[in-house]
């Protein structure tokens, strides 16, 4: 029989006590930590409240290639180009780095002695070496480039400094969003055809030809249109003014040397996840689908890389989100995204370092959240499906 | 007779050096040619590399066999045709890169830290390493040793943490952060898998939010916001804010690695703790945790390097770690423009580091695989 008085001993109790207790702690903290900061932010006549973000940041940013940045622009605009040039990075890095990623894992089991050494060479040095330290070299090398008069011209359009590579900047007239409209429509109209093709496909055996109708739907049809509207579009060329390019589009260096070895780092990491994905897939797999008959194109196609997805995609989200995080490094280099931009130079003007962080926190949080949804949504799209 | 099958030709050979470049580098045109390029390109590269970084590169003395104490004075400047790197900046600044601004003459405590840090922690490496229970003693001592030796005290002269630099800061920042962020690791992955709501979830969110930001706010935060929670009086120096910060970070990595080992372990072992009357911290101390983090070790490894490798980002923060001393080099105007060199040698000392771990880390899984395997047996 358990005593009523040794409650310590009822592991209810016991639970809800531990619980109270660590609650009523972390309460004492915060409140401990919130009364002297309000204390210290006094002492040091350091504003709070989120007014500053309305105030003009009133100093420049090179690299907005989506918002025409103003230095009379408010420290919340610093902030969206900051979101918008992390993002972009981002993206572009994500892309590139999965394409770099699969070629390097896949010539990793190639049968070319050769090539697997230098891919395995590449891995490694990338692998081992900060990532902090290669967006150095490489903008080091970037800007080591001829200055603007000695610029490397490629045809007359392209211009490669040390400055960046400036290239024309497509311009778009009126009637090219019908252009716009088209390729959306062509996309939603693929996927439907896809989906139709497949649902057919497993009730009669009848294949349809996916890839080459939605090729032609997304890439002919837009195409076709524009020039029947009659090319609704025009580039602006860069020319050389005075000490600088006028006109066209530039990619700083800084973008460069941060896609660079974003890239080149992350797919040092997707290429051993590929890798490893590719090699979980057994040996009797491949041999059953041979003994089925199948080409070997679609062997690749129909079994191994099906399954080997399950294993890559994952890992391949965490590699995701590491790029993401990572592209903050910016900072080291000047590149203007959310830390070096809003993190950084706001912060430092306005003295407001908690909301400016809690900002950028909560913007890394919400974009690493956003990043999990999708690819878990995918992962469980590809899983196994047990019936 | 006219019907006699041709005779057919002996198979082509696959042993031998000729049998060996036929399978693996020209098995197919397509493989021939791939095979035909990466060997140009490497004739063209490798020589060009070795020669920049060896053969006509300057050590110490520069080709007219002057030893050389500026930029002026470097092959690669007198004649960029043929000159190769100039190590002479690595050789001039080599006790910067080691030390930082650590007094010369107090030297001597830094290089008792690094031989002791090996004595400390090469027999935690390896499990037949002779007499390893007695050097565990040592590698337990070890941390608070070195902190005196370090920073002075009890007799020794202070050295203030802001004329550390170079190597040691890398070290002591990888070190510490790995050492303090295993035990919170542990911590934190057993609150998170804890039956006590409250727990869990405080445990879950600190480990989703560290692991959602990126390291350099968390930086930002122990340089910019710390000192605005602390009350007056308390004031910490530069390096232990860093250190806050970067074995918070490692925690939260550190806590899912062993939350992955906790998970592998089978249920009968808890029950069966459970059932000889063990309490919980019994059960997770005696039986649980001794084989989830045996399992666990090659990904603490890997963790671990990449805390190595993310210590560089102090920099950002000011702090002169082995990047930052080179970037200090580079600066200087007498060294001006010989940032391949720096860069290098930078590279190769974080590459000797991280390679090693991840061979050890390698090395483990095997060990491992074939541990598990007998058992199974």
């Amino acid at each position: 029989m358990r005593s009523n008085l040794n409650f310590f001993s009822d592991e209810k109790f016991r639970s809800i006590f531990f619980q109270t207790l660590v609650i009523g702690l972390f309460a004492l903290g915060i409140y401990f930590v919130v009364q002297t900061t309000g204390y210290n932010l006094e002492k040091r006549n350091i504003a709070t409240g989120w007014r500053f973000l309305s105030d003009p940041a009133g100093f420049d940013i090179s690299f907005s290639p989506f918002i025409n940045f103003k230095s009379t622009d408010t420290h919340l605009d610093v902030y969206f180009v900051g979101v918008l040039n992390t993002l972009l990075v981002s993206f572009c890095g994500c892309i590139a780095a999965t394409i770099l990623g699969f070629l390097v894992g896949i010539i990793r089991l190639s049968s070319n002695w050769l090539l697997v050494r230098v891919a395995y060479i590449y891995v490694e040095f990338t692998r081992n070496v900060p990532l902090l330290l290669q967006i150095i070299l490489w903008y080091s090398i970037l800007i080591q480039l001829p200055r603007v008069k000695q610029s490397l011209e490629f045809l007359d359009t392209f211009f490669i400094s040390n400055r960046g590579i400036y290239s024309p900047r497509p311009v778009f007239e009126t009637g090219f969003s019908y252009v716009f409209i088209a390729i959306i429509l062509a996309f939603i109209s693929s996927f439907i055809i896809r989906r139709w093709a497949k649902k057919r496909q497993d009730e009669t055996g009848k294949q349809f030809p996916v890839l080459s109708s939605a090729f032609g739907l997304i890439i002919i049809l837009p195409l076709l249109l524009f020039f029947i509207i009659g090319s609704p579009m025009s580039f602006d060329y860069p020319a050389l003014k005075g000490f600088n390019f006028k006109g066209g589009m530039v990619i700083r260096p800084e973008f460069i040397a941060m896609f660079l070895a974003l890239t080149i780092y992350t797919a040092a990491f997707i290429s051993e996840t590929v890798r490893s994905g590719i090699l979980s897939v057994t040996k009797g797999q491949r041999e059953a689908s041979a003994s089925l008959g199948l080409k070997k194109s679609w062997i690749m196609r129909l079994i191994i890389i099906p399954q080997a997805l399950r294993v890559i995609v994952p890992p391949l989200t965490s590699q995701y989100l590491n790029l993401t995080k990572n592209s903050s490094l910016g900072i080291a280099v000047g590149y203007a995204d959310l830390v070096h931009g809003f993190g950084g130079i706001s912060l430092n003007q306005t003295g407001q370092a908690i909301e400016c962080m809690v900002i950028v926190m909560a913007t890394y949080l919400t974009i690493s959240l956003t990043i999990s949804v999708f690819m878990n949504i995918y992962n469980r799209s590809i899983q196994f499906k047990e019936k | 007779m006219s019907d006699i099958t041709e005779s057919r030709k002996p198979p082509v050979a696959t042993t031998g050096i000729l049998g060996w470049l036929r399978m693996n580098l020209f098995s197919n045109w397509v493989n021939s040619l791939i095979s035909l390029f990466v060997l140009y390109i490497l004739f063209q590269f490798v020589p060009w590399i070795l020669n920049w970084t060896i053969f006509a590169a300057d050590f110490k003395y520069n080709f007219n066999g002057e030893e050389i104490i500026n930029r002026e004075m470097c092959s690669r400047v007198l004649d960029p045709e043929n000159g190769g790197a100039c190590w002479a900046i690595i050789y001039v600044r080599f006790y910067q890169f080691m030390y930082g601004f650590y007094p010369r003459e107090e030297v001597w405590r830094v290089n008792l830290s690094y031989i002791m840090l090996a004595v400390a922690v090469v027999p935690l490496l390896f499990d037949n390493f002779p007499f390893r229970k007695h050097f565990l003693k040592f590698t337990y001592v070890f941390p608070v040793i070195a902190f005196f030796l370090l920073n002075g005290g009890l007799g020794l002269e202070s050295v203030s943490t802001n004329k550390w630099g170079g190597l040691l800061v890398t070290l002591v920042l990888g070190c510490t952060g790995i050492a303090l962020a295993f035990p919170l690791g542990i911590i934190l992955a057993l609150g998170r898998r804890s039956n006590l709501p409250v727990i869990s979830m405080m445990c879950t969110l600190f480990i989703e939010f560290i692991r959602g930001v990126p390291l350099i706010t968390l930086l930002f935060f122990g340089m910019v916001m710390l000192p605005l929670f602390l009350p007056e009086g308390i004031d910490m120096d530069g390096l232990a804010r860093v250190l806050v910060a970067v074995t918070l970070f490692q925690s939260a990595y550190m806590a899912e690695v062993i939350r992955g080992g906790l998970q592998a372990i089978p249920q009968g072992q808890y029950e069966a703790a459970r059932s000889i009357g063990l309490s919980y911290w019994q059960m997770n101390l005696k039986v649980v945790l001794p084989q989830a983090i045996r399992i666990s070790i090659p990904s603490i490894v890997n963790t671990s390097i990449g805390l190595f490798k993310d210590t560089t980002l102090v920099i950002i923060v000011g702090l002169l770690d082995l990047l930052g001393i080179g970037r200090g080099a580079l600066a200087d105007t007498t060294w001006l423009g010989l940032a391949y060199e720096v860069y290098f040698f930078v590279s190769l000392v974080f590459f000797i580091f991280t390679f090693a771990m991840s061979r050890y880390s390698l090395y483990l899984e095997k060990k491992l695989k074939t541990g598990i395997n007998m058992g199974a047996d």
